[in-house]
């Protein structure tokens, strides 16, 4: 700690901060451009200048720059001198001489950081009569507008873009005032974290192109906290809504969790929510037009529990209080998870490994800070994209603590620091079948057939822990390899060893946790990451259910008639002709979703449930976080949670094992009880009855405009604002006006700071925590006195089988995720056409060209697809792409019969 | 009297034999065989030369931050960027006598335990560029460069690096990050380029007639170094005079010549029928010094006490039928279009002062013009700004109000330029 000086008042701060991160911490409203919390101090824009003073006899003092400024015992500085106040209005009054003053036509306008810093400085009177440089703008691609004039010339962007997220493609050009921040060429920005772009720009140079076709200001929006429901990471979301269309997504800090950063798939795969397709009333066959009332077909539903012999069927796209609910509402023993037996039972064990193993799961800031990363078989970049955003920020870490100790750095002088540690990177080690993107920065990659992958990685466990039996026949080069990842494990302080679902290969998480299970017993602090497939995959598991296998079952051999499905299409868990069968077979199949998808089409009851814009619910990441997710706005039609759907079936069917449930906090309060291992989850925000000097939570800013005349065509008299009995928070703007506990944080915003810097109010440090704490809670803490029980099975080395290719899947970031397609923006990106990845020398032995056609059977399906060389494919081996709306759903890997040496009858090939 | 950097310039310069048959490479040797760097280091330190790219900062002093017990590569960079407007001194070095600066080079390498040097050389010198090219090679051949120099322990590369056409470039950090292939913007200091300088390892960036000084110091010593100036600032200084003088050109003389003898008695006095209104005493980046002045001793703290700057020691004089606002304007212009663009005072700062000055040259000049010009020359002063660029630029603008402000005003009430005639 040391004591400093601020305009004669002494603080008591931490040593190693910079003094415009001190002043910020303080609640001193210095206005700054190019300083970002997460990326640093560069000295660039000159705004949060002070006055320096060498001692309390020094009375003229000398400007400098806050942020490249470290704290000092005793120093003394003054915001509010006269010469720094001036110098910071004329640093505002030089932007404003090319700035082009469009703010009632730009975007950012009302959440633009460079009107509320150009108010926080005064300037307010314009002197300067010259005309402004103007620029072309770029086409960048359906995430991102350009707009080149309002830019300030921060360098925010490339900084983000560049150094911090390993973009290649955006890039400064030119010099002096004419400096440009764009691409070589109009072009789609390639990186996977550009969205973020949006939010590091403090103007509206770059800004939300999704937002911008149906723009609303941030003013007029309804907020609540939200958790993305794109992969199983659980960034968490702010999402806005306007006249009952949900508009824009933006990043909610979680300290803990994402920090300041979104992928562009959790910022911009939001659409679905408005999709034409939603089912908005409930129906039921043959009279899906709606003829039904929702009382009528509630009474059919119910009378069909009464009957006995029903089923549900869970989903890991739903909340767990929904699953919940319909597994009370069925029994127990009538409930199935609704994954596909894969995903289960991948997920099911990393569930045990994260449970019952000895190594806590690590969150996001964590990977960060790992000093040694084993990938094992993932394409993070693809299944948890913010995860290969962490792994980007963790190789960092030893290089730069190097750097820091040899010329006494601190971490926010981000232009030296990055200078010293050059290109230098810490051991990145990533054993993949595919190239993925992440290798770039890696220390060495293998590129095998994932069976030999896999045996190395089990030989790195035995030569940490004899234990575990040695791989036999290993090859020299492999055991070199093994050797070298074996030193860097044992180096390191704090190694962290990720792998997933996304190779299909659970031997690759049992791996995993054999090597990480080794190095704790070795004293050493390992962590471990593991993908599950969706956002509330490991919930589900936590909740429990039958396999999906054992669901077609019970309906083939009659012993259950009735089906409800949760936010489920089983067209994508389970191979299409079990699907049919059980659809012939089910009397009635009851599905409650949002989308009318291939499910919905064959169900006989259409119950509208809604998305995670529109209900409140909990969701368990994977590293075992549950989150809360709140409802953002009062849907249109008969919408309501799925689990309000059960509470309503279960009340009209008497089933005793949900009465006197109502609201959220009563079915989480019943889930905490049936469940004991969620039973945090009674504990993760404050419930409904909450309030703040008696006051609710309000959604809407305080400066909401135009809701007298929103619904005046109808009446002239203002409606009554919706109810919300489930949480603290109003659908109004009326409320507590203060800053709410962390997990209620509907939005970011504080006096004077509208944009989403705004952030720095509500955390503890800069960069740190949110006030009390960041949201959510962690059910996993691994079994740290717990036996280590290993994986003692490695896999045969892989051999290719005559006549055969064995298929893998290979997982889209834009593409592979059911919901986040439905965004035209995403949509547009995804792989373009359906193909089967083949080795060349394969393509070749059955007379195959690049892109013909190639016809083959799976699972007793035909499937046409066009063949396209990978020279990454060991002999043998084909991917195909995962989760593709047009791709074949079965369990990978699988073996299918590609005929004889030669091209066979069986295989009819044409070029198109 | 003496001329120990000047005394055997050519054109063409002396080949390796030539300059070796005129004492040529004696202080490589003598240093790099029979000194310790530490005992390079104190007779350069001892004879406190100062640095001559403008800043004057002490060179021995400079290379004492280097940390001699690191291991990794360490890196010696002549600045030969020479962009300052009315500066010609180091190409008359360079074109002249590469031979003294590779020699200079390679006993300051030495003393820093430098392994690899460079030099960055402005894009627009191509004499001095294939002369460079053709001395290093001469000085590998020699056994002077490469693997184990002179047979000693000691090795050292030395390559030519020609820059793209950047003042910024003259700027020590720019200068790295533009050797590095990055953008030439400056770097903040701390970290100092003795620590972390090119690619992150300790560097030190000299320029170029200062390291042509190195082998005289070291044959001769400090006290020679000293006893060849008229002030405390030691040695010889290459000064140079530009603008409607009889002769303008450079000359190496004794630290402290004054401004009179310069103009006067070595550029043959002012063209007939100009008169001498003031000169930016060392390049365009200082203020301009006037009439009172020109008995000034033209070193470090004689100019500094005269409320300018020695800079590089080359004078441009302004005459009385040149307008000062458009000689302004013009070096306004030149600053404005070569800032970087990196810090925000700087990039939009200059433009405006240049579009200012030329209103004013045109006629549309208001009133309150004079106070915009004048705030600008404060809030671009040191430290507000990124790097020296701007402060240096505010140098001429801030005196040129003060000295020639007459001009400014008649500009702005009588809607013209005065100086021009044909209107």
């Amino acid at each position: 700690m040391a004591t400093i000086y601020i305009d004669n008042k002494p603080y008591e701060v931490k040593d190693g901060r910079n003094l415009l991160e001190v002043c910020l911490q303080l609640g001193i409203d210095l206005p700054y451009f190019c300083w970002h919390p997460a990326l640093g101090s560069v000295g660039a824009c000159r705004q949060c200048a002070i006055k320096s003073f060498k001692d309390e006899n020094d009375t003229k003092g000398r400007l400098v720059m806050s942020c490249m400024e470290p704290v000092k015992d005793n120093i003394r500085i003054s915001v509010n001198d006269k010469d720094a106040v001036h110098f910071r209005e004329q640093v505002i009054g030089w932007l404003m001489t090319n700035h082009p003053h469009d703010c009632a036509v730009c975007d950012e306008g009302g959440a633009c950081h460079l009107q509320d810093m150009t108010v926080m400085t005064g300037h307010s009177y314009r002197n300067y009569r010259f005309t402004k440089r103007t620029y072309r703008n770029q086409y960048l691609g359906p995430f991102l507008n350009h707009e080149m004039n309002r830019c300030i010339q921060c360098y925010r962007c490339v900084r983000f873009y560049k150094d911090y997220a390993g973009g290649k493609d955006l890039n400064v050009f030119a010099a002096h005032h004419h400096v440009y921040f764009g691409r070589e060429k109009d072009g789609k920005l390639e990186s996977e974290f550009s969205g973020n772009l949006a939010e590091v720009c403090p103007t509206g140079v770059f800004t939300d192109k999704t937002l911008q076709s149906h723009y609303t200001r941030k003013w007029d929006m309804d907020y609540a906290p939200s958790v993305c429901q794109g992969c199983s990471l659980g960034c968490n979301i702010v999402a806005g809504e306007r006249y009952g269309s949900l508009r824009q997504i933006t990043n909610r800090y979680n300290g803990e969790v994402n920090g300041y950063f979104l992928c562009d798939r959790g910022r911009y795969g939001y659409e679905f929510v408005n999709s034409v397709h939603r089912i908005r009333e409930p129906a039921i066959r043959p009279h899906l037009n709606g003829t039904s009332s929702k009382e009528h077909i509630i009474r059919h539903v119910a009378a069909k529990l009464k009957e006995g012999k029903v089923i549900g069927i869970g989903s890991p796209r739903a909340s767990l209080e929904s699953n919940f609910a319909l597994r009370q509402l069925v029994g127990e023993k009538h409930f199935y998870n609704g994954m596909s037996d894969a995903d289960h039972d991948h997920t099911a064990l990393a569930l045990k490994i994260l449970r019952d193993g000895p190594v806590p799961p690590a969150a996001l800031h964590e990977v960060e800070k790992a000093d040694m990363i084993l990938i094992l078989g993932e394409d993070v970049t693809n299944t948890a994209p913010m995860l290969a955003l962490a792994v980007r920020q963790a190789v960092r870490q030893r290089p730069m603590q190097d750097a820091m100790r040899e010329i006494h750095l601190s971490a926010w002088q981000d232009a030296a620091v990055r200078e010293a540690m050059q290109e230098e990177k810490g051991p990145l080690f990533i054993l993949n079948t595919f190239p993925t993107k992440l290798d770039e920065l890696a220390t060495r990659v293998q590129r095998d057939a994932p069976e030999n992958l896999i045996r190395i990685a089990f030989q790195v466990s035995h030569s940490l822990d004899a234990a575990i039996p040695e791989v036999p026949d290993l090859g020299e080069v492999e055991q070199m390899l093994v050797n070298q990842i074996t030193d860097a494990l044992l180096a390191a302080q704090r190694p962290l060893i990720i792998s997933g679902y996304g190779s299909g290969y659970d031997a690759f998480m049992k791996a995993a946790a054999n090597i990480s299970g080794a190095l704790q017993k070795k004293g050493k602090q390992p962590m471990l990451n593991l993908t599950v497939p969706e956002c509330n995959s490991l919930g589900l598991e936590m909740l429990g259910g039958h396999r999906l296998d054992s669901a077609f079952d019970v309906l083939l051999h009659g012993d259950a008639e009735t089906v409800i499905v949760l936010e489920n299409d089983l067209y994508r868990r389970a191979d299409k002709h079990k699907i049919e069968a059980m659809f012939r077979y089910a009397k009635e199949v009851i599905l409650i979703d949002h989308l009318y998808n291939q499910t919905a089409e064959k169900a006989s009851v259409l119950l509208p449930a809604g998305t995670f814009a529109e209900s409140d619910g909990t969701i368990v990441n994977n590293e075992g976080r549950a989150q809360r997710y709140y409802q953002v706005y009062v849907p249109k039609g008969s919408v309501q949670e799925s689990w309000r759907w059960c509470l309503e079936i279960a009340q009209a069917a008497g089933i005793h094992r949900l009465n006197g449930l109502r609201h959220l906090d009563d079915i989480v309060w019943a889930m905490s009880i049936a469940v004991p291992a969620l039973e945090p989850v009674q504990r993760l925000a404050p419930h409904a009855d909450f309030r703040i000097a008696g006051q609710k939570i309000p959604r809407e800013p305080h400066r909401y405009s135009g809701r007298t005349a929103i619904d005046a065509n109808k009446n002239v008299s203002e409606p009554k604002p919706p109810d919300d009995p489930d949480t603290p928070f109003s659908f109004t703007m009326e409320g507590f006006r203060g800053e709410p506990p962390a997990p209620l944080i509907p939005f970011f915003w504080a006096p004077g700071w509208n944009s989403v810097q705004s952030i720095n109010k509500f955390q503890s440090e800069i960069g740190g925590h949110l006030h009390g704490g960041d949201p959510g809670k962690r059910l996993l803490e691994g079994n740290r006195n717990g036996e280590i029980t290993y994986f003692l099975e490695a896999p045969e080395a892989y051999v290719p089988i005559p006549g055969h290719v064995h298929i893998i899947p290979v997982y889209h970031i834009f593409g592979s995720e059911e919901l986040s397609m439905h965004t035209p923006a995403i949509a547009q990106q995804a792989p373009d056409f359906f193909c089967i990845y083949m080795n060349p020398e394969d393509l070749h032995q059955w007379g195959i060209t690049p892109g013909m056609w190639v016809n083959f059977e799976l699972e007793g399906h035909a499937y046409v697809m066009a063949a396209m060389p990978n020279n990454w494919l060991p002999k043998g081996i084909a991917a195909i792409n995962a989760g593709l709306p047009q791709s074949p759903v079965v369990d990978l890997p699988q073996f299918i019969r590609m005929g004889g040496d030669a091209v066979s009858d069986n295989i009819h090939s044409s070029t198109f | 009297m003496e001329r120990p950097l000047t005394q055997h310039i050519a054109f063409p310069p002396l080949g390796l034999r030539q300059y070796e048959a005129v004492g040529g490479y004696q202080a490589a040797r003598k240093a790099v065989k029979h000194m310790s760097p530490q005992e390079v280091l104190d007779i350069v330190k001892e004879s406190n030369i100062k640095g001559r790219g403008g800043a004057g900062f002490s060179t021995g002093m400079k290379w004492s931050f280097v940390p001699m017990n690191v291991s990794g590569p360490k890196y010696l960079v002549a600045n030969a960027d020479e962009m300052e407007p009315g500066t010609f001194k180091d190409r008359w070095l360079l074109e002249g006598n590469p031979h003294q600066l590779i020699e200079g080079m390679i006993v300051a390498a030495y003393a820093i335990q430098a392994t690899e040097a460079f030099v960055f050389l402005r894009w627009a010198y191509k004499t001095a560029a294939a002369e460079i090219r053709k001395a290093i090679q001469e000085a590998y051949d020699a056994g002077y460069l490469g693997q184990k120099i002179l047979g000693t322990d000691y090795s050292l590369d030395l390559h030519l690096h020609t820059g793209v056409g950047r003042y910024m470039c003259g700027e020590e950090t720019a200068l790295l990050n533009s050797l590095e292939g990055k953008r030439a913007t400056p770097r903040s200091k701390p970290p100092f380029p003795q620590v972390s300088g090119l690619f992150g390892r300790p560097t030190i960036v000299n320029n170029v007639e200062t390291l042509s000084y190195i082998p005289h110091i070291v044959n001769k010593g400090a006290a020679w170094f000293q006893s060849l100036s008229h002030t405390a600032d030691g040695g010889t200084k290459i000064y140079g005079v530009s603008g409607r003088v009889k002769k303008p050109g450079a000359w190496e003389l004794p630290m402290g010549t004054t401004m009179r003898e310069l103009i006067e008695e070595h550029a043959g006095g002012m063209l007939d029928g100009y008169r001498f209104r003031g000169a930016l005493p060392g390049g365009a980046s200082t203020d301009f010094l006037v009439e009172e002045h020109l008995d000034v001793k033209m070193d470090f703290a004689g100019v500094a006490a005269a409320g300018s700057r020695l800079g590089t020691g080359t004078m441009v004089v302004l005459d009385d039928r040149t307008c000062p606002v458009g000689f302004v304007h013009n070096l306004e212009h030149f600053f404005a279009q070569e800032s970087c663009g990196f810090c925000t005072p700087c990039r939009e700062g200059l433009p405006w002062t240049e579009k200012l000055l030329w209103a004013i040259e045109q006629g549309e000049g208001r009133a309150e013009d004079l106070a915009l010009l004048a705030s600008h020359a404060t809030l671009l002063g040191p430290g507000n700004t990124f790097c020296a660029l701007a402060p240096g630029a505010m140098e001429p603008l801030q005196s040129a109000l003060k000295y020639f402000r007459d001009d400014f005003e008649r500009h702005i009430k009588e809607k013209k330029c005065p100086y021009h005639t044909y209107t």
